[in-house]
């Protein structure tokens, strides 16, 4: 099956003048088949080092990714990746961005051409393909990235705060889209963020990650992902269920902060 | 507010007279470069100045011609240039054997310090076998090289081509190699992720996400070898504008030295210009990544 497994992954840097940091200290991790997974924590926690151990960037130092009963042991085409921003090919045009992957492989030209044009059609961008992407605000480029990644049909995505860049209005109109793709596609997606709304409402399933050393403190089943193919993102962020589990994990990951940071009322004078 | 601003002439910003209504608005100017404007009318009056003092000078007959030639003098001689040319070469001849040597030597130098470049930029290996020949030859002014040039090819075409090629070739490389180090790794992971292999990633990725450093390059060897081709002529050549003005010197020429060397200026400015405008229409996505 389609779905990828983190095997007791640990991750050791050892910085130049010798100290240790445990970015990842034993992290498991099942993640099915056409799941929607969202990975949260604060900066720190070893999120992105984990999505770059399973898209292959990194090795662990102990512990290994299992997809389809093999060990990733570098990046693939099956495990597409979303980044933050400035993962675009800006000398390229939307077209040529989108269709990287298929003409790296040597698909043909007309395959290629009609599976760009509908993908364009997909994140409504049908009018821009001709244009550089540089052109383009950062909503309309992380749906160049979207897309780019799509045309090459992996069976996971890998997101690494692929919304982060974004003003507050654009972000909301891009998670639709991205509940949306999964919906159609039913690929396996593991999605960073450390926006809590975001993490609530793309999740199946949240995973709440904490620093020193990172490791998965909690996880949460949740039906938003799901209720979001059919109500109306506004009602789903508003409903009763929904705000408390928010403030349940914005307390949670408070507390993280300020076990590292301090508590702020003991720095100020009153 | 009560004062009424009528917005400035077309001509009088282009002139730099007057800014620009949005430079108008702001109250800090001191300080904000992007609100010194061009000035314009200063260099035109900074020019007409400079040229109405040689036209009167040469008027009043204070110019010997010696030292410096009249604006007639040099408007006759221009003339003879032009129809005659200089020992038995036409004037635009000695131009274009100049500008031969340049565009020969900046594109044997870019042939060679491209790949090289791009090889120090991704191999270890290759960046440690040439960095101390790239380190040690970058400091080393090509002049320097044009009498161990003469004693090896002589001066012939060859020598003058060989220097300018040297003088390209550190240039190039060190902006391929620095080309390379600008890729942002995202973008090669984005691209190993979307299934491209090492070579699609060297031609798809780094080579266009180095072009903007490459023709910086390519800019900074046009002019270092302008200037080096017409010092390299004044030393040892028969033709070319560096030679023109050696050997007007040797007569006492001064008219066609000073015209040499107007030659020369206009010349390394129209490089210039040339190579922006290049830059602009091949690059359109520099700085925008």
């Amino acid at each position: 099956m389609s779905g990828i497994v983190a095997d007791n992954i640990s991750m050791v840097f050892t910085l130049p003048n010798g100290d240790q940091v445990h970015a990842l200290n034993n992290v498991n991790l099942n993640v099915k088949d056409g799941e929607i997974i969202s990975v949260l924590g604060p900066s720190g926690c070893g999120k992105t080092t984990l999505l770059n151990i399973i898209a292959g960037f990194l090795r662990p130092t102990s512990g290994k990714i299992i997809r389809e009963n093999v060990e990733v042991t570098g990046p693939g085409s099956d495990r597409g990746m979303v980044f933050q921003q400035g993962a675009l090919f800006e000398w390229m045009t939307v077209e040529k961005n989108i269709a990287f992957g298929p003409k790296m492989a040597g698909r043909p030209a007309a395959e290629t051409k009609r599976k760009v044009d509908e993908l364009l059609q997909i994140v409504g961008l049908q009018d821009f393909g001709k244009k550089p992407v540089y052109q383009l605000s950062g909503g309309m480029q992380q749906r160049v990235a979207l897309a780019r990644c799509l045309a090459n049909d992996p069976e996971v995505i890998l997101m690494d705060e692929p919304l982060g860049a974004l003003d507050a209005l654009t972000r909301e109109k891009m998670q639709s889209l991205v509940l949306k793709l999964w919906k159609e596609t039913r690929k396996t997606i593991i999605l960073i963020t450390h926006s809590v709304e975001e993490a609530l409402f793309l999740g199946e399933r949240l995973i709440v990650m904490a620093p020193r050393p990172g490791r998965i403190l909690r996880e949460y089943e949740l039906p938003f992902a799901d209720r979001g193919l059919v109500e109306s993102p506004r009602q789903i962020k508003a409903s009763h269920e929904f705000v408390e589990t928010r403030e349940e994990i914005l307390s949670l990951i408070w507390g993280m902060e300020e076990e590292i940071m301090g508590n702020d009322q003991e720095l100020e004078p009153a | 507010m009560s004062k009424h601003h009528t917005p400035p002439s077309g001509v009088s910003v282009w002139l730099g007279l007057k800014d620009n209504v949005f430079t108008q608005q702001k109250t800090v100017r001191f300080g904000d470069a992007s609100a010194v404007n061009s000035g314009r009318f200063y260099s035109i009056l900074t020019v007409v100045i400079l040229l109405s003092a040689w036209g009167i000078a040469s008027a009043l007959g204070m110019l010997e011609s010696f030292y410096w030639p009249s604006v007639n003098a040099t408007l006759a001689r221009m003339g003879k240039l032009l129809s005659e040319g200089f020992r038995n070469v036409a004037f635009w001849d000695h131009i274009g054997i100049s500008v031969f040597r340049v565009l020969g030597g900046v594109l044997l130098g870019a042939l060679v310090g491209i790949p090289l470049g791009l090889a120090m930029g991704l191999s270890s290996i290759a960046r440690g076998l040439f960095d101390p020949i790239v380190e040690f030859m970058r400091p080393i002014p090509p002049l320097a090289l044009i009498p161990l040039i003469i004693l090896w090819f002589g001066i012939d075409e060859t020598a003058k081509i060989f220097l300018l090629f040297l003088a390209s070739l550190f240039i190039m490389t060190i902006a391929a190699r620095s080309g390379v180090n600008s890729v942002k790794i995202t973008k090669v992971h984005a691209a190993y992720s979307l299934g491209a292999s090492r070579t699609q990633i060297l031609f798809h990725v780094i080579l266009p996400n180095a072009l903007p450093e490459i023709f910086t390059g390519l800019r900074t060897a046009m002019g270092v070898c302008w200037g080096t081709v017409v010092a390299a002529e004044l030393v040892a050549a028969d033709k070319g504008v560096g030679s023109m003005i050696m050997i007007a010197k040797n007569f006492l020429q001064t008219d066609t030295v000073v015209i040499g060397i107007i030659v020369i200026g206009l010349i390394g400015y129209t490089i210039e210009l040339g190579m922006r405008y290049l830059e602009r229409l091949l690059i359109p996505w520099q700085g925008k990544g």
